[in-house]
């Protein structure tokens, strides 16, 4: 158990290493999020007060998309050379390689996170800064979601057709019932109007689906990667 | 052998269903506040109940060609699947036009409806992955991966009507609270076995074409190494 989360974290440093050398993944995530963030402010001619109303919906969708750019690469990097024929060969039992990916695309998508959301306040002249620490509850918990639920599918679809396309097909249904309550959090978090009630309810989803969803990823990869 | 049981599933469902739809439009009384458009619940529901069992045999064999990595059980899962999802269209598309008649509006985001399409969308992504691989094993591997992750949005329409504390316009669990007179109880139950008959019927056909297609590959493969 402990040699297996040594060998995830050992696998997630390599790839954020190899990320924050090439940056190809992290670029293209970070300026399509800016892509989507400025063609929102086209989609909607919005007043102050509608504008915090759909905040929350708006961060989610370009986090998401964003998201899915990240976890693409996740195994697919591995392509090349027959990288994973040889990780899933050595000892690495294969939850702490998937365990390793989803924490690096973690960490990947908080980056592109942070780029955008200064930017997200700045177009649509939104101040999150006073919430900050909820906020990041928030968004930590549902980009472990994203990342968790991205990486098992990246896994899924690395060798198949059309990956870049079957990938968001599979993944999005999945993540609604986390969308729905890192949207709803995070609009009530900037509008201001928490009520505690939908805050625990909100919480309670977020973490409820991050549980289930890592340990059934975490206990079925086994048979996804070993084919 | 299997043949038969394709003509005693269909013909058996098709008779109940028509018995049924002449129950169902000739004996019974109109609803006291909906009238004539009640009646969508005796497909309305059915569908779905016969889906879910489909999705839960789906889910049984997926974990067992998992354990076990016999062909079979993918061809029953993604036959399931495939009839199931077809039901779940049924579903949504009655829901639609019973809401369009009673809250005026043809969808409604609430939780059981949003629920529902879920799955409706988790199912129909497993059915647009697997052309997309060719491998049999890995494709039926990656298929059972899905159909196990997709089975997870179930228990949530399943209670999205229950839980205490969630605000649906979704009629509630009529069966179990009593909310349906009992001259609409028959009719109900009739109608699930109508679904399971001819779901049935079709997944068995379903079946006899993926095991022709598995011999077909098989025999594709033996020409290709000759």
């Amino acid at each position: 158990m402990k040699r297996g989360l040594l060998a995830a974290l050992s696998i997630a440093r390599k790839d954020l290493k190899t990320e924050l050398r090439t940056k190809e993944s992290l670029n293209a995530s970070a300026s399509f999020a800016l892509v989507i963030l400025v063609l929102f402010s086209f989609a909607f001619d919005l007043d102050r007060e509608s504008i915090y109303a759909i905040s929350g919906g708006l961060l989610w969708l370009v986090y998401s998309f964003a998201g899915a750019l990240i976890v693409n690469r996740s195994f697919a990097r591995e392509l090349p050379n027959d990288c994973l024929d040889v990780l899933i060969a050595s000892p690495t039992p294969a939850w702490s390689l998937f365990l390793g990916k989803a924490i690096a695309a973690f960490f990947l998508l908080l980056i592109v996170e942070a780029i955008s959301l200064p930017v997200f306040g700045l177009f649509y002249n939104i101040s999150w800064t006073g919430v900050f620490w909820p906020l990041l509850l928030t968004i930590s918990l549902a980009t472990w979601g994203i990342t968790v639920v991205g990486a098992a599918f990246s896994a899924v679809t690395v060798n198949v057709r059309l990956r870049e396309l079957m990938l968001p097909v599979l993944l999005y249904p999945v993540l609604i019932p986390l969308l729905i309550g890192g949207m709803g959090m995070t609009t009530q978090l900037l509008s201001g109007n928490m009520a505690a009630a939908d805050r625990n309810q909100y919480l309670r989803q977020l973490i409820a689906f991050d549980a289930i969803y890592t340990a059934l990823a975490v206990y079925l990869i086994e048979f996804v990667l070993v084919v | 052998m299997r043949e038969k049981a394709v003509y005693a599933c269909a013909i058996a469902g098709i008779a109940l269903m028509v018995w049924n739809l002449h129950t169902i439009f000739m004996g019974l009384p109109n609803d006291a506040l909906q009238g004539f458009i009640f009646r969508i619940i005796f497909i309305h529901v059915p569908a779905t109940i016969a889906a879910y069992c489909f999705y839960t045999v789906a889910l049984v064999t997926s974990i067992l060609f998992l354990a076990r990595r016999n062909f079979v059980y993918d061809s029953i899962s993604v036959a399931c699947i495939e009839v199931a999802t077809v039901l779940i269209l049924v579903n949504l598309v009655t829901g639609s036009i019973w809401g369009r008649n009673q809250w005026g509006v043809w969808w409604a985001w609430d939780l059981r409806l949003t629920t529902q399409l879920m799955c409706f969308l988790l199912y129909l992504g497993y059915l647009l992955v697997r052309p997309a691989i060719t491998e049999p094993t890995q494709r039926a591997t990656l298929s059972a991966f899905i159909a196990i992750f997709a089975y997870a949005d179930i228990p949530l329409v399943v209670m999205a009507i229950r839980l205490p504390n969630v605000r649906t316009q979704h009629p509630g669990p009529v069966l179990e609270t009593g909310g349906l007179a009992p001259v609409y109880v028959a009719p109900f139950v009739i109608g699930i076995f109508v679904m399971l008959l001819i779901g049935t019927a079709l997944i068995l056909v379903r079946l006899q074409q993926e095991s022709e297609q598995r011999e077909i590959d098989s025999l594709r493969r033996e020409l290709h190494a000759l």
